[in-house]
């Protein structure tokens, strides 16, 4: 179908990324915007209801991100990726509650759990593409959701269980301000990270994936090893968050897993904008943002998020912050 | 022992007939247009909840049917010309989102009109139970296998003998090759639509008598759908439909035999096994990728 012009179109994904920077710092500017946005907003952040929001945000943006490296960048779409935050927030929840581990200890299990179920699963599930990734990305996600909602005996069950607050290094954090210092911390950090792997070598692989898989074959990618690789790291990131998210509201149900979790999380991957790092910022902004204003529709909130879903997809099909760079002619993050 | 295997049996071949349904309403979309229409499942939902409401507003049965039928034909069309006509270049992923938007956005109407209550459809012929060798099938499951089967049947005359129908062949099987010899394949994808929109209607009304029907139930029919089809290898109609057979005994002999509480991870158990031995699906032809 498209495959004809895939050789042409890798070539033209990797060329940007391939050139030198002109600036070192140039790629740091975003970064520096970031982390500026959130200090003033710890300072004109008028009270805990706002901050809630931004905390929340700044969850969804990491996970964002991890999902975005390798939706956006490798270009293997995940329809299933809840099911790992859920791995994290059942991990942190039970171990915790239940096994009375510390925090910190059952944050860290969940990651290696969620870690090493993605890299056994990946090989055979990356090889697979299109509808049949898609297919089977759901698949496992459904699966972990329908376990964590069966198995009552550790997780309450549909209902949901309670979690104890997060207790780092003695430092217990409580409150929505001491939050929001952290989260802000781990979201630049994440930011970070994410912007150095794009521009290594590593990470110029991984967009020539996204280009034509075959044509990176053939000039020396070992496209398996870098597709498991990223898979892994997208899972384990998203468990972390699953765990902070847990932690912070105190309270967590299967749906936290679920199908419709996942798809948040992609649309808010493709309306920021695929292979855009502050685009999954603003994607999951706005799409944590859209449902505290739809609140005011009463009863019509699901007809006017699916319009809202449509219509930026199909005006906007590359998503917000590629579009906009496109268009007032700077370079997108 | 025999009598419990048939009972399973028959429940599982009643649901898969429905899923089946569903299936061919994913492949027909996808092998004209590639998307994966995850709004598939609310055409089922729409089937059933249209000819409900005008059932209790008085219109006899069978012009209820009928009527649901076409209107979600038509919401089949409107949403190709509205929604998927003008991304028809966008990515995979993009086009999953705008169809999942179109999905959200026919339930989230559905909910405001009819509100969030369950809603039944009466049994066509009765409800007395036959007696098959200790099992019991209802009246309404043979229904269900009659019109899968009959919609096969006719689909097969359609789309080997009619000029549409080999035209829809035709563009599946290669879309510039169908648009050199003058087929307007602009048309064969709205079509398309309305086809599928069609298939699922029809498969809402005739399961809403067994299972109720609500605004939400198209999620977990569609992706069992999406399922149905992916096992079938998205190919041609006897893959979709043997997937939605095979889909719906499994998820029955799973609940009846290992755990009912596990039933609706069966599927996606299933089709993660099968699509790591045998990545086309069990019925798809083995593609390579041409560079």
């Amino acid at each position: 179908m498209k495959t004809s012009t895939s050789f042409t179109a890798a070539a033209a994904s990797v060329k940007p990324a391939a050139m030198p920077s002109v600036n070192r710092f140039a790629r740091y500017r975003g970064l520096l915007v970031l982390a500026t946005i959130a200090l003033l907003l710890s300072l004109v952040l008028p009270n805990s209801f706002y901050f809630d929001v931004v905390i929340r945000i700044a969850i969804n943006a990491i996970v964002v991100i991890a999902l975005n490296l390798l939706m956006g960048y490798t270009g293997q779409v995940s329809l299933g990726h809840a099911g790992f935050l859920g791995i994290g927030a059942y991990s942190s929840a039970v171990l915790t509650s239940q096994y009375n581990w510390p925090p910190l200890a059952a944050l860290l299990a969940g990651a290696v759990a969620a870690g090493v179920l993605a890299f056994i699963v990946a090989r055979p599930i990356l090889k697979l593409k299109g509808h049949t990734l898609a297919m089977a990305t759901l698949g496992l996600g459904v699966i972990i959701s329908i376990a964590l909602t069966n198995e009552a005996q550790f997780t309450g069950g549909p209902d949901g269980m309670a979690v104890p607050s997060l207790e780092l290094f003695g430092w217990s954090v409580s409150g929505e301000r001491q939050w929001y210092v952290l989260v802000a911390v781990l979201l630049v950090l994440v930011t970070l990270a994410a912007i150095n792997l794009i521009d290594s070598p590593g990470g110029r692989a991984l967009q020539a994936i996204h280009g034509s898989e075959i044509a990176s074959r053939v000039a020396g990618v070992d496209t398996t090893r870098l597709k498991v690789r990223i898979f892994v790291l997208s899972a384990v990131v998203a468990s972390l968050a699953g765990s902070l998210s847990a932690h912070y509201v105190g309270f967590v149900t299967p749906g936290i897993a679920g199908f419709f979790h996942s798809i948040e999380l992609v649309t808010m991957v493709v309306t920021g904008g695929m292979a855009s790092i502050f685009g999954s910022i603003v994607g999951a902004a706005l799409l944590t943002l859209l449902p505290q204003v739809l609140s005011t529709f009463e009863g019509w909130e699901t007809v006017v998020f699916g319009v809202i879903l449509m219509a930026t997809m199909i005006f906007m099909p590359k998503g917000l912050v590629p579009t906009l760079a496109q268009r007032f002619g700077k370079r997108g993050g | 022992m025999f009598a419990q295997f048939l009972q399973f049996l028959f429940s599982g071949i009643t649901v898969g007939a429905a899923y089946a349904l569903a299936a061919l309403g994913f492949t027909i979309i996808y092998n004209t247009s590639s998307v994966i229409n995850f709004a598939q499942g609310e055409f089922i939902m729409l089937g059933g909840m249209l000819s409900a409401v005008m059932l209790s507003a008085g219109v006899p049965l069978p012009i209820a049917i009928a009527l649901a039928i076409i209107a979600t034909g038509i919401v089949g069309l409107v949403l190709e010309k509205l929604v998927i006509e003008p991304a028809r270049d966008a990515e995979v992923v993009t086009l999953i989102i705008i169809t999942i938007g179109a999905s959200l956005t026919l339930r989230g109407l559905v909910q405001v009109w009819l509100g969030k209550g369950n809603r039944a459809l009466p049994a066509f012929s009765g409800e007395t139970p036959i007696r098959i060798l200790g099992a019991s099938l209802l009246p309404q499951s043979l229904w269900v296998l009659g019109v899968a089967l009959a919609i096969v049947a006719v689909l097969g005359w359609f789309f080997t003998r009619t000029v549409l129908g080999k035209a829809m062949l035709a563009t599946s099987y290669n879309k510039l090759a169908a648009q050199l010899v003058g087929i307007n394949t602009k048309l064969i994808l709205l079509l398309s639509f309305g086809l599928s929109a069609v298939l699922g209607a029809v498969g809402g009304i005739i399961l809403a008598p067994i299972t109720y029907t609500s605004y939400d139930i198209g999620i977990m029919l569609g992706i069992k759908g999406f399922v149905a089809a992916v096992l079938g290898g998205l190919g041609g109609g006897f893959g979709a439909v043997a997937g939605g057979l095979i889909l719906g005994v499994a998820e029955s002999m799973g609940a009846g035999y290992i755990s009912s509480a596990y039933k609706d991870a069966v599927p996606f158990v299933l089709i993660l096994l099968i699509l790591f031995f045998r990545p086309s699906g069990l019925f798809g032809a083995k593609v390579s990728e041409r560079v």
